[in-house]
């Protein structure tokens, strides 16, 4: 249990910084707001509070990849890291000690999603739960992606590539606009990334289909998940070792 | 988990005297080689000071010893354990101030101390307890809640020490511990060290050649990769440099005085107005006897003893000409 403190460390850290509140918790709301209201002027689908809740949900897991690149990043510059990696601490501690730091983000982001999408008039069920799955999914994918780069890059290059994944997702995810009308590349680029295929698994299920109507949607995001977080595994310890 | 003290693996040290043992410790980077077959002996106890210039190889024999690179030849054990087989037993009984100072700046004075103690594994009311202590010992108890990178350098500095502390470690590695301090924040630092004398074996490494002299039992001196020299600091100048020096500024300089003064000494130079003689031992009445007599007019006089710096300096020099 080495990895507790450590961890807790990393949440400190995380939630003492106000740009990872503003950016990981309130902006998600604002934007649930502001589209909600576009769409209670201009009636499109897409801006219903269904469909953007999930959307808004995956569009802020792209800021978890630059706060978790970021964080890794930033100690792996710092002596404090050669400090802990001279301390009894294991890499399984580490990667842990990370990831368990950023769970509680993506947890509290979705969940606060969620509260003001039903606030806002989207309905509630139990399969909720299963959005929540997908979304939290999504969330441990791009804390991998985060580890990937965070591993590899220096604190300016995890800046820049943070912020192009923060645009991939915006662009790719359908989040904001129905991929499928859209077309050519837009569309096969973002069906073969996760995060289309979890916001479009996630509304189906608020629509009332059943987890086994999404099962595809499902395979890709957790596939996802687990190549991105095992990749990033491989880039911390290899990291570690130099 | 507890490391155990039992009695395997206690190398050529049966009186379990030895804190580190190196043997023919190497490491190779690609083309260079950065520490050259080093053995060294650094007892129980004791301040051992590796001393060498920016490059030496100062730094990388550290992290091997601390497991965080794998030395490329050679083994050391510490208090009898094999750093490479026994590494986390090693790890466990060990601790490191490195040379930047490697604090969490998000945490205050406080959360950085229990951070150390868990990471070790040490319980939270323990750890609470000694960190009290070292927060006194380190001058502040006034900032204990304050963030870490809210603490001047050299408070951040004795902050980095203490979290090497906090563990109650038998080895302390200090990685520079004073460096791009101001004289006061140093002077700080070496107190803390100083009070840690006898009860815990420090490995410590610097350039400032006055630090190792201040503070250490024994020193070693490292350049390019290899231990040159190796001994107490009086021992040291005594065999590798041992001159004392006297600079005078005179005026009235005769022939006869420089005669007389080379008579005596070997290493005598003079100019118009100035006289500086080197030698073993300089008999500084009889010097001043002979230039008052002579009715020369001594302005200012100084006397340098032997110092690390000119050990280090003539070591070093030779071994760029080698």
């Amino acid at each position: 249990m080495k990895f507790l403190p450590l961890t807790t460390r990393n949440l400190k850290e995380i939630y003492r910084d106000p740009v990872s509140i503003v950016f990981g918790i309130a902006m998600p709301v604002v934007l649930l707001f502001l589209f909600t209201s576009i769409g209670e002027k201009a009636p499109i689908e897409i801006f219903t509070p269904l469909m953007l809740t999930p959307a808004v949900v995956v569009f802020s897991c792209g800021f978890l990849i630059l706060f978790s690149a970021s964080l890794i990043s930033r100690d792996r510059q710092t002596a404090f890291l050669t400090r802990l990696l001279m301390s009894p601490l294991k890499s399984s501690d580490f990667i842990l000690a990370y990831l368990l730091a950023f769970f509680p983000m993506a947890l509290i982001q979705t969940i606060v999603c969620i509260f003001f999408g039903a606030l806002l008039g989207m309905v509630i069920s139990w399969q909720l739960f299963f959005v929540l799955l997908i979304l939290l999914l999504v969330a441990v994918a791009c804390i991998g992606i985060g580890m990937i780069l965070g591993s590899l890059g220096n604190e300016n290059q995890v800046a820049m590539g943070g912020s192009i994944f923060i645009v991939v997702v915006s662009l790719f995810s359908g989040a904001w606009m129905d991929l499928k009308m859209v077309g050519g590349i837009f569309k096969t680029i973002g069906y073969a990334l996760p995060f289309a295929h979890a916001i479009d698994g996630s509304r189906a299920i608020l629509k009332g289909s059943l987890i086994s109507d999404i099962s595809i949607e499902l395979y890709w995001v957790f596939g996802y998940t687990l190549i991105s977080f095992f990749l990033g595994i491989i880039a911390f310890k290899w990291r570690m070792k130099q | 988990m507890k490391p155990d003290f039992g009695q395997k693996n206690h190398y050529f040290d049966l009186n379990k005297t030895n804190a580190i043992q190196t043997f023919s410790l190497t490491k190779n980077f690609k083309n260079r080689t950065a520490v050259n077959s080093i053995n060294l002996t650094i007892q129980r106890g004791e301040i051992f000071a590796l001393l060498g210039p920016n490059g030496a190889g100062k730094t990388t024999t550290i992290k091997m010893l601390c497991g965080l690179l794998k030395p490329t030849a050679g083994k050391a054990v510490i208090m009898g354990y094999d750093i490479e087989k026994e590494q986390s037993t090693v790890k466990q009984i060990i601790n490191i101030s490195p040379q930047e100072t490697a604090v969490a700046n998000n945490l205050t004075v406080m959360e950085n101390l229990l951070l150390m103690g868990g990471v070790y594994g040490i319980k939270k009311q323990e750890t609470k307890m000694k960190a009290q202590e070292l927060i006194e010992l380190i001058d502040l108890s006034e900032r204990t809640k304050e963030l870490a990178k809210k603490l001047s350098g050299g408070m951040q500095r004795r902050l980095s020490l203490a979290m090497a502390l906090i563990t109650n470690p038998q080895v302390l590695f200090l990685d520079e511990p004073t460096l791009g301090l101001d004289p006061q924040a140093r002077k700080a630092v070496w107190n803390q060290i100083e009070k840690l004398k006898g009860k815990t074996t420090i490995f410590l490494t610097t350039h400032y050649l006055e630090e190792a002299d201040a503070l250490a039992d024994h020193v070693a001196i490292i350049h390019q990769g290899k231990i040159v020299a190796q001994g107490s600091p009086a021992s040291l100048k005594e065999s590798f440099s041992g001159k004392q020096t006297m600079m005078i500024k005179v005026q009235g300089i005769t022939d006869y005085i420089i005669d007389t003064l080379r008579e005596k000494y070997q290493d005598v130079r003079s100019s118009e107005n100035e006289i500086i003689i080197q030698a073993k031992e300089l008999d500084f009445e009889s010097i001043v006897d002979l230039l008052r007599g002579e009715g020369a007019k001594i302005k200012w006089l100084s006397m340098k003893e032997p110092s690390l710096d000119d050990v280090f300096l003539k070591l070093t020099a030779e071994e760029k000409h080698r």
